[in-house]
């Protein structure tokens, strides 16, 4: 019984996990892809752990992958940040089509 | 000391769970090093250790958790039928909203989970003037106020009963 529910989250895992990498391709600038790549490649990637978890049980290598599960969701979004962070000041343009860009407003009126 | 102790513990918990199934090879090492690590950088660890006797503060964050998660998922679904859809329907911009937050703690947790629900994404924090800078993947409002209700407050009001 775990083993199917272990296989049907796996597969759900590998499906957002697809949906990241096409995300990656098709979005425009910096920022969008990694909405993309930081939300669902962590879900996903959380949600084959998990497989990984049933599938095993309370095995050393199903402990292991819990405690991943735990790292990856405090690392990831952090991350994202740094990038994020970094790529608008050293000057990465947001792209053509974006609405308004509060952050490059806000620091021109400071410098 | 308490933050010391609670380091300690917190490191000989992950160490266990590390080495599982735990023997006394294990827990003689364990010790040594989680003692040790508490020892040398114990007193950055935690800032208000008194904040962990409130038994209250546990039930909050267990009422936040499925909460998060379930907004995670939406958030999945929302990129997952954004990049799918042919014309890929985007309004992306970088907004500015307001946060009465004041903790580090709860502030890292608000931006993670910020850049972890539908369309948002943490850029920056003014911890002086308790501004976030949010990348929106589809703003519905470039005013502070509006974007403040619609992606700040569901989280805020838990993240404070949890961290303030």
């Amino acid at each position: 019984m775990n083993n199917i529910f272990g296989i049907i989250f796996i597969f759900v895992g590998l499906a957002f996990d697809f949906f990241g990498c096409l995300g990656l391709v098709r979005l425009p600038d910096v920022y969008n892809r990694l909405q993309a790549s930081t939300k669902c490649v962590t879900l996903g990637t959380c949600s084959i752990m998990f497989g990984v978890f049933l599938m095993l049980g309370f095995t050393p290598a199903g402990i292991k992958s819990l405690l991943c599960i735990i790292f990856l969701i405090l690392t990831a979004p952090v991350s994202a940040h740094a990038i994020a962070r970094g790529a608008h000041r050293s000057g990465v343009k947001l792209w053509k089509g974006s609405v308004v860009d509060r952050y490059a407003e806000d620091k021109e009126g400071k410098e | 000391m308490r933050s010391r102790i609670i380091l300690f513990i917190l490191g000989l918990f992950v160490w266990f769970l590390l080495s599982w199934p735990p023997d006394l090879q294990h827990l003689l090492v364990g010790v040594l090093v989680a003692g040790f690590v508490a020892f040398m950088t114990g007193d950055m660890f935690v800032q208000r250790p008194q904040l962990f006797t409130h038994i209250k503060r546990y039930f909050w964050f267990a009422y936040y958790l499925p909460l998060f998660i379930w907004e995670c998922i939406k958030a999945n679904i929302d990129v997952a039928y954004r990049v799918s859809h042919p014309d890929v329907p985007i309004h992306p911009g970088i907004v500015k909203v307001k946060t009465t937050l004041k903790s580090e703690t709860g502030l890292t947790f608000l931006a993670n989970s910020i850049t972890l629900t539908p369309g948002t994404l943490s850029v920056d924090v003014d911890q002086d003037g308790g501004f976030l800078y949010i990348h929106w993947i589809d703003v519905k409002d470039k005013d502070i106020e509006i974007a403040t209700k619609i992606v700040v407050e569901r989280f805020e009001k838990i993240l404070r009963r949890i961290f303030e």
